[in-house]
């Protein structure tokens, strides 16, 4: 059964030596190339591929915040020219990435290596890197969310908070709230510890946004935000909340 | 290092043995001014000479060892005056060896306060003396250690600053050449011949030589040319610099980092095409370098110094010209600009 393919690099050269060759796999179609993530997305629901070609850096959203933006998730084959965190992801989760200029042989491999494997397994790999905080720099400062079907790009000092929505987070901004599929975890990490603390197992709050902290219940307390929005602090949340302010 | 120091001090120990005889010379002058015979004089004049110098030596030598600091001056004072009272009680006890005569004595008993009060001025003079000469030495030598630990840091920073390759774009470049081998592969060649001279200029180049503006855009220009090359019709430039500030003088490859910054910026902070400028004027005695580059306002914060790229620049031009106001950066309306002032000396 054929395989449809994407591949989805800013580099028009680079689009080419995978399309070339992909010429030795009949059963590989490539369905079109786009060079930028925007397009990819768009590329993605349209064309339903079972497998990208998926370039690291790339303008406004880079590889990895138009992976999580997908649903459902296409297997990957990332190929980057140099990226000492992301190979270091790669290879922690098994998922199979080419570094550039790479040989024919190489991409064969990794063909193969997709060809052969189980699609649940591979899909297990994907989700498994893109909840490592460590992907990219770019994703310390910034949060990329799909808005129906427009992306959006949220600067990390525009975040008020972030709440746990079942499988989502919600980012509460001056803007609005916007659901990413991350989970609470995942933030806590990646989001700078000096700007961001998780007050409550569903909460992380954005520490110059307090505005003041009142005792609530038993053993809770509420931080009250500028915007006026009431956070629940848990006990544990509280003394962490504590070190962080230096109180 | 050591030389200049022992040829010094050794200067220091002949100007001390001639102030040594003069002042034996002197005091034995003296002595039979007061109507003793040469030999009793000449004898007082050696033996105190001698304690004296003894003294001095000491206190000289403390000295070079040990810096008193701003409050223990009195601490020397103390051992000033204990070195003069025991110079003198050794002449008091000397002497008699040399002529017990009651004139002798009685003079030497008599002539005991005088004795001691120059006996202090002396070792006291000493004492001042060497404290200048050693803290001017010390200061000397901090001054050259300072000198030479600071030049060693800025040749291993500037080492360091030049090694920054990108290692994206050498590798992003070497994989279009691989694209472009398959299907244009005199395409592929020229590239390889621009990526070897640019390289060949980035390794070549002295970081202290000042290099013309027009040498400066020609590197720059084959830098340019490879990053066409990747990025296609996605790339523009726009280069503009006169005939006057063409032959203006800057370190050398100075833009370099300014222009990789404004290309990757432009680049992936936008999806269309984008536009790097980059002029040159001559304003006043300086040489004036804009770039600009389009970025994305409302998605990327304010980037004041941004990166590793503009800081480098900043210190490398503090370290050449001594001043840190040379750099500018500010960003609106979705342009981006950099203006670097290099003074034309």
């Amino acid at each position: 059964m054929s395989k449809r393919v994407l591949i989805i690099d800013d580099e028009p050269l680079a689009r080419m030596v995978v399309r070339e060759y992909l010429l030795d796999f009949p059963d590989l179609e490539v369905m079109a190339e786009c060079g930028d993530g925007f397009e990819g997305i768009k590329a993605v629901n349209q064309y339903k591929p079972d497998l990208i070609f998926l370039d690291v850096q790339m303008p406004k959203i880079n590889g990895f915040e138009m992976l999580e933006l997908l649903d459902p998730q296409p297997a990957v084959i990332f190929a980057t020219a140099f990226d000492e965190y992301a190979i270091k992801a790669f290879e922690a989760h098994a998922v199979d990435y080419l570094l550039k200029p790479f040989s024919k042989d190489r991409l064969h491999k990794a063909v193969e290596k997709y060809l052969g494997q189980n699609p649940i397994e591979t899909k297990k790999h994907t989700e498994q890197l893109l909840e490592s905080p460590a992907l990219s720099p770019s994703q310390h400062d910034r949060i990329v969310v799909k808005t129906g079907t427009k992306v959006k790009i949220i600067p990390v000092a525009d975040v008020l908070y972030l709440e746990a929505d079942d499988d989502y987070v919600s980012i509460h901004t001056a803007e609005g709230s916007f659901l990413k599929n991350k989970t609470m975890g995942f933030f806590e990490q990646t989001l700078d510890p000096r700007q961001f603390v998780r007050v409550h197992r569903s909460y992380i709050v954005s520490i110059p946004e307090i505005t003041r902290i009142d005792p609530y219940e038993k053993d809770a307390h509420l931080a009250i935000l500028r915007s006026g929005a009431k956070v629940p602090v848990s006990k544990s949340g509280y003394t962490k909340l504590k070190q962080v302010l230096g109180i | 290092m050591s030389t200049p120091t022992s040829t010094s001090s050794l200067k220091l120990d002949w100007a001390f043995a001639g102030c040594g005889l003069a002042w034996a010379l002197l005091l034995t002058y003296i002595i039979h001014n007061f109507g003793f015979d040469w030999y009793t004089s000449i004898a007082d004049g050696l033996v105190s000479t001698f304690l004296l110098a003894a003294a001095c030596w000491l206190i000289n030598n403390n000295l070079r060892y040990y810096q008193p600091g701003k409050g223990s001056y009195i601490n020397l004072l103390i051992w000033c005056v204990s070195l003069a009272a025991l110079v003198m009680a050794g002449s008091r006890w000397l002497l008699p060896f040399f002529n017990s005569n009651v004139a002798f004595t009685d003079f030497l008993s008599r002539s005991l306060i005088i004795r001691f009060f120059t006996n202090f001025l002396a070792i006291g003079w000493m004492a001042m003396i060497s404290l200048v000469w050693y803290a001017t030495l010390d200061h000397k030598e901090n001054e050259k250690r300072k000198l030479e630990a600071e030049r060693l840091a800025r040749d291993a920073e500037l080492y360091n600053l030049r090694q920054q390759l990108q290692p994206h774009f050498l590798f992003n470049s070497l994989n279009s050449i691989n694209a472009l081998i398959g299907f244009r592969p005199d395409e592929a060649r020229k590239m390889i011949h621009q990526l070897s001279d640019f390289l060949r200029g980035t390794l070549r180049k002295d970081d202290q030589q000042l290099v013309t503006l027009t040498e400066e855009l020609n590197h720059l220009q084959l830098y340019l040319d490879i990053e066409k090359v990747r990025f296609g019709h996605r790339l523009n430039t726009e280069i503009s610099c006169d005939n006057q500030c063409g032959k203006a003088l800057l370190p050398a490859l100075l833009l370099q980092p300014i222009v990789e910054n404004a290309i990757k910026f432009g680049l992936y902070d936008t999806t269309d095409t984008v536009t790097i400028s980059i002029r040159g004027e001559m304003e006043d005695n300086y040489l004036t370098i804009m770039v600009q580059n389009p970025y994305d306002a409302k998605t990327t914060r304010p980037r004041t110094g941004t990166g590793f790229g503009l800081r480098g620049v900043q210190r490398r031009l503090s370290l050449l010209f001594a001043r840190n106001d040379l750099v500018e950066t500010h960003g609106n309306d979705d342009i981006f600009t950099t203006i670097i002032k290099v003074p034309q000396v």
